[in-house]
């Protein structure tokens, strides 16, 4: 009873439950190559949610990541133009995705603005100022050297550099989160923001450090992204933020903040991603594809509202008797 | 001599002079870009110098503004007209928001043509669209079962835009329309990628899993042909599934050369500014007139018909392949 209470044995048997949905209609698509492929596919959705993860765990929500995405991704290609080798590309995104972020952060610590205005503003700026590097035009495949397209390609026992990333990615969030000073502040904060105040963890700088991170990630998953599809233009991962936003809704972290878990956040995205790869093969009619997605959030989003509702209700009927 | 005399002779003189003076000058003919610096404009200035030079006596004055916006293209054509041109063939930055200076233009008895990007039908004579529906419709078809072997037919599926994107709608209806022209080829299916690199990525891999026997993928959108390439290449199917479709030369040079696109179709910006220039000067010359019906030589391009709206369609895509990508690749 405990273990079907658990948010994430629920999400797992789901999983399983699509996969074997999946596996009757087109047996090809649970090999484990294929699977591999798939959370190849996913990494970059993976990556994004669990840096939004941190974000709305402090009740704030970051919808700027698919456009720093691109602006990174934009900046890593033309960096490559210039002929600048991989490690200063990687490690410039890396920077330049916090900085983004950091700007978010910033916003919402010092000026108090709520982060759902600040990153809506800041997403339309990032886009903007691809045009403005680019003028429109887009970077394709040849213009891209060999090596900056290898990379997220490169297999390593069995899964190619990209899928590798994001599992490293995972166990670092999952240190991060569970272990450290800065992981108990964001359940803190996003919990209770008083209660945190209260026991000396300053809320807007938590909820900086988080936006940092999700930069981070978003410029480190732009560089990826670019030279997995191997073009780049101002559009690249457009609406992509709605993506992560609902993998992290379907991972069961709370969009009113403080509870979540990295399991939860990496099979939501998981979930998102084997949707996505398997509407394609399973030949269900494009104009379905978009309400089974949509379906998918409301059943998780239904989920969660109960989920949370029970102990609610016991504490209000106890008020309710004393008074 | 009076003073009203005095104005007749010089205005009779200056009318004289102007008559001779237009006699042995030769055909000035403005093409307007959307704006300067653009490849596809210098392109298209190029053919229409091809065109100036097989013509003999025109001269082509290229011009446009500085930025893609309506304001700057009246400004442009507000100084023609007062240079006297004898033609303006226009690209426009807005279809409404030319009318009134081009109505000017056509007042003073120049003539007026739109290209590439079309005039309001109240402020052109004519317009000319680089090629058709149908047109566009049976050049996909046909660049996939060229490359395809005469039998049996073979599996090829097509990859569009989103499934509400009109023109990658009307396009693949005209296809299907003359898909019994092609018997090597057996569509089985189309596919949505929304205009979105990951996702067409994502839906040309569906299509290669689906269909173990796919041949060809048919993407008349270039951020589909350039993303199922890509899939294509990844998927180590280089040689056996052929991309094909609309692109730009430019974003498509790297998959033609790695083998992953046979070939693909656009436009030609050459022959829309040589054809462009071949109308308005039939046309300026009174050889021509712009009605319904009406056709209108266009040197080695042949000739175009007009339509109802006094429309035409030029030719077939170009197709681009090998031999050509890196002179258009260049260019846009």
């Amino acid at each position: 009873m405990s273990i079907l209470k658990s948010r994430e044995a629920i999400l797992a048997l789901a999983i399983l439950l699509l996969l074997a949905l999946i596996a009757s209609r087109f047996p090809g698509f649970v090999t484990p190559a294929n699977l591999g492929k798939v959370f190849t596919d996913t990494s970059p959705l993976i990556l994004l949610a669990l840096g939004q993860m941190v974000v709305i765990l402090t009740k704030c929500i970051d919808l700027s990541v698919a456009a720093n995405l691109a602006l990174c991704g934009m900046i890593a290609a033309l960096m490559d133009g210039a002929g600048i080798p991989l490690p200063v590309i990687l490690l410039t995104v890396i920077a330049l995705g916090a900085a983004l972020g950091a700007i978010n952060g910033l916003l919402v610590w010092l000026l108090g603005i709520p982060s759902i205005v600040v990153t809506l503003g800041t997403m339309t700026i990032y886009r903007g100022s691809i045009f403005l590097l680019t003028d429109g035009a887009w970077i394709n495949a040849h213009q891209m050297s060999a090596g900056f397209k290898a990379f997220p390609r490169t297999v390593i026992a069995g899964l190619p550099v990209m899928a590798w990333i994001a599992i490293a990615v995972i166990a670092g969030f999952a240190v991060l989160v569970n272990r450290t000073a800065l992981g108990r502040a964001f359940y803190a904060v996003g919990g209770n923001p008083h209660a945190a105040v209260y026991t000396g963890i300053s809320v807007g700088r938590t909820q900086f450090a988080a936006f940092v991170i999700a930069g981070a990630l978003a410029g480190l998953t732009g560089y990826l992204w670019v030279a997995r599809y191997a073009v780049a233009y101002v559009d690249i991962a457009g609406g992509f933020e709605l993506d992560v936003v609902a993998a992290c809704v379907i991972g069961g972290i709370a969009i009113a903040g403080g509870s979540g878990t990295v399991a939860g956040c990496v099979m939501g995205a998981l979930f998102l991603g084997i949707i996505k790869n398997a509407l394609p093969v399973v030949g269900i009619s494009p104009f379905w594809q978009m309400a089974i997605s949509g379906s998918a959030i409301l059943i998780a989003i239904a989920f969660n509202a109960r989920a949370n509702r029970a102990p609610g209700r016991i504490i209000l009927k106890r008020a309710e008797h004393r008074t | 001599m009076s003073i009203l005399k005095k104005a007749l002779t010089t205005a009779a003189l200056a009318s004289a002079l102007l008559a001779t003076t237009a006699q042995a000058e030769t055909m000035r003919i403005a093409l307007v870009a959307k704006a300067l610096g653009i490849g596809f404009f210098e392109a298209a200035n190029k053919g229409a110098q091809e065109a100036a030079k097989e013509l003999g006596d025109v001269e082509i004055i290229y011009t446009g503004p500085t930025d893609t916006t309506a304001e700057g293209q009246i400004e442009v054509i507000n100084s023609l007209i007062a240079q006297k041109v004898d033609a303006i063939a226009v690209s426009a930055n807005d279809t409404d928001a030319l009318v009134p200076t081009l109505k000017k233009a056509m007042d003073r008895g120049i003539t007026v043509i739109s290209w590439d990007s079309g005039v309001a039908p109240d402020g052109r004579q004519m317009q000319l669209n680089p090629s058709s529906s149908p047109l566009i419709g049976n050049m996909i078809i046909k660049l996939a079962a060229d490359n395809l072997p005469a039998d049996p037919p073979s599996e090829v599926a097509v990859l569009s835009a989103t499934t509400t994107s009109t023109n990658q709608n009307t396009w693949i209806e005209e296809m299907k329309k003359v898909e019994g022209n092609y018997p090597n080829v057996k569509v089985v299916g189309t596919v949505y990628g929304d205009d979105l690199a990951d996702k067409s990525y994502r839906e040309a891999q569906g299509l290669m899993q689906t269909y173990p026997d796919l041949k060809a993928i048919i993407a008349p959108t270039s951020v589909g042909i350039v993303a199922a390439a890509q899939a294509v290449t990844d998927a180590g199917k280089i040689g056996q599934v052929n991309v094909t479709g609309l692109g730009l030369p430019s974003e498509m040079a790297g998959h033609v050369k790695s083998g992953a696109s046979k070939s693909f179709a656009i436009w030609n910006p050459i022959d829309l500014g040589y054809s462009a220039t071949m109308i308005a000067y039939h046309l300026a010359k009174g050889d021509a007139k712009a009605e319904p019906g009406a056709k209108i030589p266009t040197g080695r391009m042949g000739e175009v018909t007009l339509d109802d709206k006094t429309e035409a369609a030029m030719a077939d895509p170009f197709v681009y392949d090998a031999s050509n990508i890196d002179q258009f690749s260049s260019i846009f």
